[in-house]
């Protein structure tokens, strides 16, 4: 095992899928030298040159729409999109195209394409640079869609996004970027649709993801000092979705928080929280289900405003508690 | 001196045009049958674009057709029968009845297919080409047709650009006919002239008659050597939409006379007249032919009526892979 970073995790996955694989390549906008906006290719274009670590136009719709004719030929395309925002730009490629292509087609072609791109808020970035659009990417099947909250978990889920013969829609956690864990040095990959259970815990259920993974287990320290003992489940991938975890989870707990850094209103939670409604679990609850999520409105700049737009450690803390 | 063309490659030009015709004819009888569900958009006149264009190509070249791409879909070599049960919706289609008429493809023969959303084709294709090129294939490249509506999405401008600043082998193919569903492209264009906008991107642009098969043929053969060797380049085919956009179409927009005089220029008519007036084939020959291409439709309608729907048990299959 060795200590590194997120973002490091995200290289050292592409690069040595990249090692291994010919027909694995990069393609974004200033991933070159300049290492794209958040550093994470640092060192790649020396190693790999400028054919495979390829710098494109600002046009999302042309490359992108690039990478998914790349893999229809048989390559192994990993766009970089540097901010999850600019998928509106390129939307159709990935939602028209991408996601359809194989099932139009009746099955004969495949779309081995990862679209890795820079999620969430906390940089101060606004409105355009902020935001986490994961539950409009899992309304389409035919995608599949990660989001990890660790180095561990980001460099072994890229892997399998990297092998997997589909779309795989890969958030990567900006305000992680810079955070540390541990990682082994030998090969491994995180199968899709297996959630982890971050913290075993018998009182209450806490189903997140990304970035609200910390603050979860932040919350839950607080909580078992008061001793409630709270379950922290990662679900990692919202498609596939583990949602056999969650409901033994919520069996077992009987009362369930579900918390993520996304616009509450029409976010991913409403569908968790729904297939939990729709299971033998709703008859175990001993209290409503309680969704937390960002407020509607765009996402502003001022820091304070910021912060109180999204769930924070004490948010969450105060909706356990209230729970119970 | 006037250039000799090989007598099989007239004949499976004259077979192909026909083909892709009569096809036509029967979507549009079967659809007032009202045994096509959905909707379809029909290319009646301008089959010498899809077939004079397909056969200057190798067959391992990469095709993305228009979504009004049936004719290109038969130049490309597509199975007739399982493309006529694909327009039927059946299991047995080109896209197991589910992709239809908007959709129809087969990556087999290298032909990516009818898109339902214009624009995206044209980037797609400079994803294919730069396969070609990072798996090093020699003597192949990849094609796009697009409308004279598409040409105006941004899509197309950002794939100029990938192509020419990638110098990727795409060969760029406008299918010029006149209208963007009901809307005149001097409508949507200050400039009509859409071989110009190769200009910018630093590729040759060339506007031909997309109605003179031969014409087409000679261009896209000499434009598929300067894509092998030199990058990517432009050809704008101006032609005419004789069948209405859609079903719903009232061909409120345009007169009858318009499409009067369209008919007398019908690229099959004038192919007619140049086989016959050379020698090449007579009359009877080329009726026979005619009746050939009949015959094979009368088979395709055939296969699809009988062919089973889809079981909805499989509804969830080549969602993923």
């Amino acid at each position: 095992m060795s200590e590194i970073t997120y973002a490091q995790a995200v290289n050292d996955a592409i690069s040595e899928e990249m090692r291994k694989d010919e027909t694995v390549f990069m393609l974004g906008e200033d991933i070159g030298l300049y290492c794209g906006a958040f550093g994470v290719s640092k060192g790649m274009i020396q190693e790999f040159g400028e054919e495979r670590i390829m710098d494109t136009p600002i046009a999302e719709q042309g490359y992108v729409g690039a990478a998914v004719g790349a893999a229809m030929a048989g390559l192994r395309p990993v766009v970089e999109l540097m901010f999850s925002d600019f998928m509106c730009v390129c939307f159709d490629e990935l939602v028209n195209e991408a996601a359809k292509l194989r099932f139009m087609f009746g099955g004969k072609v495949k779309i081995p394409l990862v679209m890795r791109t820079a999620s969430g808020a906390g940089t101060g970035a606004a409105a355009q640079h902020s935001q986490s659009l994961e539950a409009c990417l899992a309304h389409f099947p035919g995608l599949k869609v990660a989001v990890p909250s660790t180095p561990y978990d980001a460099k072994g889920l890229l892997k399998t996004a990297i092998r997997d013969d589909n779309p795989v829609m890969f958030l990567e956690q900006k305000t992680l970027y810079r955070t540390k864990g541990q990682v082994p040095e030998e090969d491994y990959a995180i199968p899709f649709g297996v959630a982890d259970v971050k913290r075993e815990g018998g009182d209450c259920t806490i189903v997140t993801y990304g970035r609200m993974v910390q603050m979860s287990l932040e919350a839950a320290k607080r909580l078992a000092q008061e001793g409630i003992q709270a379950e922290v489940i990662d679900i990692r991938t919202l498609v596939p979705l583990d949602i056999d975890t969650i409901i033994g989870s919520v069996k077992k707990t009987k009362h369930v928080c579900i918390v993520h850094e996304a616009v509450c209103f029409g976010g991913f939670g409403g569908e968790i929280c729904g297939q939990i409604a729709d299971s033998e679990a709703f008859y175990y609850l001993d209290a409503p289900i309680r969704r937390l999520g960002a407020k509607s409105t765009p996402i502003p700049f001022n820091p304070k405003l910021e912060a109180e737009t999204f769930p924070t450690v004490e948010k969450i803390y105060q909706a356990v508690r209230g729970l119970l | 001196m006037e250039k000799q063309y090989k007598k099989e490659l007239l004949k499976e030009m004259w077979q192909k045009m026909n083909l892709a015709r009569e096809f036509e004819n029967r979507v549009q009888w079967l659809f007032s049958m009202g045994l096509v569900h959905g909707t379809t958009h029909l290319g009646v006149g301008e089959e010498a674009t899809a077939v004079g264009s397909i056969l200057a190509l190798k067959a391992r070249d990469y095709v993305f057709g228009t979504h009004r791409g049936h004719s290109q879909a038969i130049a490309k070599g597509i199975d007739i029968d399982h493309m006529m049960a694909e327009i039927l919706a059946k299991a047995t289609g080109v896209c197991k009845g589910k992709g239809g008429s908007m959709h129809i493809a087969d990556p087999d023969i290298h032909y990516f297919g009818a898109d339902g959303v214009l624009g995206t084709s044209a980037v797609m294709c400079c994803g294919t080409a730069l396969a070609i090129r990072k798996k090093k294939e020699e003597d192949r490249i990849s094609v796009v047709f697009f409308g004279d509506g598409s040409s105006n999405e941004g899509a197309v401008f950002e794939a100029f650009n990938l192509a020419s600043v990638w110098n990727l082998p795409v060969l760029f193919v406008c299918v010029n006919n006149t209208y963007g569903m009901s809307t005149p492209i001097a409508k949507v264009m200050k400039d009509t002239d859409i071989a110009k906008r190769a200009i910018p991107f630093g590729m040759p642009g060339e506007s031909i008659d997309g109605n003179d098969v031969l014409a087409v043929y000679d261009t896209i053969q000499k434009a598929r050597e300067y894509v092998l060797k030199e990058g990517p380049m432009l050809v704008v085919e101006n032609t005419y939409r004789i069948s209405g956009h859609s079903k719903s179409d009232g061909n409120l927009y345009r007169t009858k006379e318009e499409i009067n005089a369209w008919k007398e220029k019908c690229p099959i008519k004038q192919f007619r007249s140049y086989l016959t007036s050379h020698e090449i084939f007579g009359e009877e020959e080329l009726d026979e032919m005619v009746r050939q291409a009949k015959e094979t439709l009368d088979h395709a309608v055939e296969f699809a009526k009988s062919s089973p729907e889809p079981d909805v048990n499989d509804i969830y299959e080549d969602v993923y892979a």
